[in-house]
């Protein structure tokens, strides 16, 4: 066994799983807070690497000016999407919710390419690129920052869930939204916020992997992964999101570099199957009795 | 206008046809499907036999999702079986078309039972995510499996021969595709007037509920999943005898989502709906190529927006119903027949 590929290839998975967890996060949020399944979550990362794309190389801002703008429009998207699609829908069948978003993944995919073509396209450099060596092993300066990244977006999140108002209100909303009501939170306002902090988190996470691997409009398929994130760790879990995005992460990288790339997907969803038939709440997710 | 039936026995209450109009309108539909290939154009044959491969699949996807209310995301892998099952046999056995397409329908059904067993205790979402790792998954092995599915290029088959007839074009496929859907849909039209059938409704509005009053839950879900499955092998096999290649890529999970939203916009737990669910959702991109072309002479790059404004309008399809139409095409029509019952009086 070679230690230094080994702890290579689980740096990098490690970096990966960063990723898969802030994205975890983001739909945790939506569905805490909202009891929303969100399946379009892969297309809201493609759109904030496309939105940065946009803003850093067809109206050539400063990266810094790019990403803030990117993640604007990203949580200005969140709203309008959560006042015009998710807020009709309260009160219905939660699948019915869940096939909507898969609508409205097809309606970003769509919109994306008519705006950008559908091939796939570079972000412009704004990250440091120089290799980076922990001891001996190398690790992509890209993959360490976005992990940096993941990790400080991950902290000020579960700060800002236990300190903030609004983090307070969201937290009471999930706990009980008729209770949350009662003592004078204004649940819709914490359901447009929750969606806006996430599509602000999601796309910042797409403009991390958008600088790894470049955008495309299959990007989306990214989702696919942060689906599997999510039900090992429980769709309510902001820990298990973290949990299983490292998990995920890392499988993936170890599948992928000791039997072949196209046993990636085999390897993350022969996960999903396993945690579904044993815990099939997820790992961390709260078992919900259901009763007549 | 006809407004009511006057039924006297259990009989005619539980009868598939309720009155002599519906007679009628069948023995018209029949009819018009019988002229149909003699008068259209081979384009409008070749849409008509991929409608009816839809309609079976749809149809099948609705008796899971529509009727037993567990939503599924792996109709595509499914129908993939079933695809490789006939592929395989044709080639290898060359056995009849009838037992190959019996052949692929039970095996997608048995693969459908498996990946149905999680669903006593995955439920809802759950099972929607489980069903799209069980696609993933069939999907690897599609490509993998290399000795059975010929790995990345797929398989090749000759063309179905019926009675010593080749079956090559779609004027011909037209007449084994037709008939195979309009029974797939008898078959299912009649599930529903039987214990299982009933048992699938009654699990769908409260499985527990549905436990209490006698129905075992995993073995109807399992029936359903089956039965669900076995529609989508069939179909698949008659897909693989109309494009003759069957390859990983032609049954992404994107086409999963094709036949979800294809019950949503034709209305879910109804027969009528699939079928006008599956007709619509075939025919749009057919009716954007059209548009397409009109508008060729005026804008010029036209021909590139197709794609993007072909996932745009199915995103859209699906939102639009869910929040507008919840009960769908299917809905719209009893609107209208209600409104033409009493025409010109209004309501």
């Amino acid at each position: 066994m070679d230690w230094l590929f080994f702890t290579e290839v689980s740096l990098a998975g490690l970096g990966g799983g960063g990723l898969y967890a802030v994205a975890g996060i983001a739909f945790v949020l939506i569905y805490k807070a909202t009891r929303v399944v969100n399946l379009a979550i892969g297309e809201l990362l493609m759109l904030g690497g496309y939105l940065f794309f946009g803003f850093a190389a067809g109206l050539a801002l400063p990266h810094w000016a790019a990403i803030l703008a990117a993640l604007a429009v990203a949580g200005a998207t969140g709203w309008v999407i959560e006042r015009l699609l998710i807020r009709p829908m309260l009160g219905e069948n939660p699948i019915s919710v869940f096939m909507l978003t898969i609508g409205l993944g097809s309606i970003l995919v769509g919109v994306v390419e008519l705006i950008w073509g559908a091939n796939p396209l570079r972000l412009p450099e704004f990250m440091p690129n120089a290799p980076l060596f922990i001891g001996e092993a190398y690790v992509s300066a890209k993959i360490a920052t976005s992990f940096a990244v993941a990790v400080v977006v991950m902290a000020g999140f579960l700060l800002l869930f236990r300190f903030w108002r609004g983090g307070v209100a969201l937290r009471a909303t999930a706990a009980d939204q008729a209770a949350a009501y009662s003592v004078g939170i204004n649940v819709p306002r914490v359901f447009s916020l929750a969606w806006v902090i996430a599509c602000v988190i999601a796309a910042g996470a797409g403009m991390l992997v958008g600088a790894i691997g470049g955008v495309s409009p299959t990007t989306g398929a990214f989702g696919l992964s942060v689906l599997v994130v999510v039900i090992v760790g429980g769709l309510d879990s902001v820990a298990g999101a973290v949990v299983a995005g490292i998990l995920v992460g890392l499988i993936e990288a170890w599948a992928g570099a000791y039997l072949g790339g196209q046993y990636k997907p085999l390897a993350t969803f022969s996960l999903l199957v396993v945690v579904l038939m044993i815990r099939p709440y997820g790992l961390f997710g709260t078992h919900e009795i259901e009763r007549l | 206008m006809r407004i009511g039936d006057a039924k006297t026995s259990y009989a005619a209450d539980e009868a598939l046809l309720q009155n002599s109009d519906q007679k009628l309108g069948l023995v018209v539909l029949l009819l018009v499907l019988a002229l149909y290939p003699f008068v259209a154009g081979p384009y409008w044959v070749y849409l008509a036999c991929l409608v009816a491969i839809n309609v079976a699949s749809a149809t099948g996807l609705n008796i899971l999702t529509g009727f037993t209310g567990l939503v599924s995301l792996g109709q595509a892998a499914f129908m993939g079986v079933g695809a490789y099952t006939v592929a395989w046999m044709q080639i290898h056995l060359g056995t009849p078309v009838a037992v190959n397409l019996i052949a692929g329908g039970l095996t997608a059904g048995v693969v459908g039972i498996a990946v149905g067993i999680p669903s006593l205790r995955v439920k809802g979402l759950y099972l929607a995510i489980a069903t799209i790792a069980a696609s993933v998954i069939l999907h690897f092995v599609f490509q993998n499996w290399t000795s059975v599915t010929g790995g990345t290029t797929g398989l090749s088959m000759p063309a179905a021969s019926v009675f010593g007839i080749e079956l090559d074009r779609p004027e011909e496929l037209y007449w084994l595709i037709v008939p195979v859907a309009c029974l797939m849909v008898l078959g299912a039209a009649n599930l529903f007037r039987t214990r299982i059938g009933r048992a699938f409704i009654a699990i769908r509005d409260r499985d527990i509920s549905a436990e209490v009053l006698g129905i075992p839950l995993l073995r109807y879900k399992l029936i359903s999943f089956g039965l669900s499955s076995f529609y989508a092998g069939v179909a698949g096999g008659l897909w693989a005898y109309f494009f003759r290649v069957v390859t990983p890529e032609s049954f992404p999970l994107v086409m999963s989502i094709f036949f979800l939203a294809a019950i949503i916009v034709g209305g879910m737990g109804s027969i009528l709906g699939g079928i006008l669910g599956a007709v619509f959702m075939t025919l749009v991109p057919e009716v954007l190529k059209m548009a397409v072309g009109w508008l060729a002479p005026i804008l010029p790059d036209a021909v590139a927006v197709l794609s993007p404004v072909r996932t745009i309008v199915f995103g859209a399809l699906i939102v639009g119903f869910l929040i507008f139409e919840p009960q769908g095409l299917a809905e719209i029509w009893r609107r209208l027949r209600r409104f033409f019952h009493l025409w010109p009086f209004r309501t």
